[in-house]
């Protein structure tokens, strides 16, 4: 069985290890920041255990949040930002 | 939409919620086991559902595994759309849930305070960065800043230390006194003191700074430095990021919906671990934050008393009885300092949803003031990080939340039900 995954983000494909979270895999492919806020600034994942919700990316055309998801192969990840 | 039916509704699989399902079906109860994470265990047991290396962990977590508790995992508790009729929502859709019974434990979350800087990324709660590591984040090489008060920063530093990261420093807010004396505290509890032992071994060598907090973080697009005040002296730290937690606030937001009465921000609970709402039972942190022993304890009384058996056993009285003790002595020697509530200047973020400023928060009277004049809290999150931040810097209580309680898509709401089925055991 093999113990990577692929998966899209913003249309680049990202080859991560399973298990690990979608917010671990955006920092693993590079990304620092994941959505814009309202005045612009960039922001990412900050308390971990889905309270701040500064996580959120679209999975699969759905709002989810990075650090409650799993990564899955075939993913489609799209990032605010 | 999917419908399930059960007698006992347990929300939260963290070590409350397990303790308090299996309780549940040994008194002869059928339960069913809901959590938005992935699997089992909660913050506390985070990663220990394959590999559990703590014993208490692994206790449990076998006990769950060989019960007829029936789990679902991956769903958040969105609202109620009746009494004993809960409405969840996850990746495969919404769900609902016919119950009896309800027991809440839906744990704590970290209280983040502002600071200038702190919406950068690369600044994390404390217990938020040690999670995320746990679910794979990469760390390693990184030059790290631990910072807050209380266990919670020492655990995350141990943590990221062992996934390779450079812990730079930890900055205790509380001064040398009060650490000293909750170390000659915890004398009655030798659990505590030997994971302190163990924490402190895992921690050799990094420096560790009490009465010192973090003032400023600062970076363009994401964190490069923090500014560390220790005493009378301010230091720039260069480093990739900042772990930084105050504490754990009670995730009170389900117990508040049904209507059950708080004191302190905690739930009102009797010695069965009834709340003030018929049928609705709370067990662990939202009681009042009190740490796994506690919240254990609290799970199987809440679960033989929501199965219609009212005995306390002696030991589980006993458990109670001292990690109340416990939680006692971590309050009263982890209080935040006043300097805290001067950290964010006027122009500040507060409600990081809404981008509200700290200046026309700090204007309004209460929190729900707030909400209408400014839309603080009426983001994604909720209020749950400003209005936490809240209660600290002007002495705001929650406003009762509405539903839902998290964003949530209209299906949630509008689709008709089917017929319910009892729920089978599914694995996680």
């Amino acid at each position: 069985m093999s113990t990577d995954v692929r998966l899209r983000v913003d249309g680049v494909e990202v080859v991560v290890p399973a298990g690990c979270s979608v917010a671990a895999a955006l920092r693993l492919a590079g990304h620092v920041s994941t959505r814009r806020a309202l005045d612009g600034g960039g922001r990412g994942a900050c308390c971990g255990m889905g309270v701040c919700f500064e996580c959120r990316v679209r999975i699969n055309g759905v709002e989810r949040l990075g650090c409650l998801a799993r990564v899955a192969d075939g993913m489609e990840i799209v990032c605010d930002a | 939409m999917r419908e399930l039916s059960t007698e006992i509704l347990v929300v939260g699989a963290g070590p409350a919620g397990i303790a308090a399902a299996v309780s549940a079906e040994r008194a002869g109860a059928r339960a069913l086991l809901v959590d938005m994470q992935a699997e089992p265990g909660g913050q506390i047991w985070r990663g220990q559902w394959n590999n559990a290396t703590d014993r208490a962990a692994r206790r449990w977590l076998t006990a769950l595994r060989g019960s007829p508790v029936a789990t679902r995992y991956g769903l958040r508790l969105v609202d109620f759309a009746a009494p004993g009729l809960a409405v969840f929502d996850g990746a495969d859709g919404p769900l609902r849930v016919r119950c009896e019974r309800l027991i809440v434990a839906a744990g704590a979350r970290e209280r983040l305070l502002p600071f200038p800087g702190w919406t950068l990324p690369g600044v994390f709660g404390a217990g938020g960065l040690q999670v995320l590591v746990k679910n794979g984040w990469p760390v390693a090489g990184q030059r790290i800043v631990v910072a807050g008060s209380g266990p919670l920063p020492l655990a995350a530093a141990a943590t990221l230390r062992k996934a390779g990261a450079q812990v730079l420093c930890i900055a205790e807010q509380t001064g040398a006194a009060d650490l000293a004396r909750f170390a000659a505290g915890l004398a009655p509890h030798p659990g505590k003191w030997l994971q302190a032992a163990a924490l402190r071994g895992r921690l050799a060598g990094v420096a560790y700074r009490c009465n010192a907090w973090v003032e400023r973080a600062e970076g363009t697009e994401r964190l490069e430095s923090v500014r560390l005040r220790a005493g009378r002296s301010v230091e720039r730290i260069a480093c990739d990021a900042l772990a930084v937690g105050f504490g754990l606030v009670p995730n009170t937001e389900i117990a508040q919906l049904l209507g059950c009465e708080l004191r302190d921000g905690a739930v009102v609970v009797d010695v069965h671990q009834h709340s003030s709402v018929a049928g609705i039972y709370c067990a662990g942190e939202i009681c009042g934050i009190g740490g796994v022993d506690q919240a254990l304890a609290q799970g199987e009384v809440a679960g033989r008393a929501a199965a219609g058996s009212g005995e306390r056993p002696r030991a589980v009285r006993r458990d109670c009885a001292r990690s109340a003790r416990f939680a006692q002595t971590l309050r009263r020697h982890f209080a935040l300092r006043d300097e805290l509530r001067e950290l964010a200047t006027a122009d500040t973020v507060l409600c990081r949803c809404e981008n509200v400023r700290y200046a026309d928060a700090a204007a309004c009277r209460s929190q729900r003031d707030a909400r209408l004049q400014t839309r603080l809290g009426m983001g994604h999150c909720q209020a749950r990080i400003c209005g936490a931040a809240g209660e600290f810097l002007f002495g705001w209580t929650a406003a009762t939340p509405r539903p839902p309680l998290a964003p949530a898509p209209l299906t949630c709401f509008t689709e008709p039900t089917s017929d319910p089925e009892p729920p089978a055991q599914e694995s996680a």
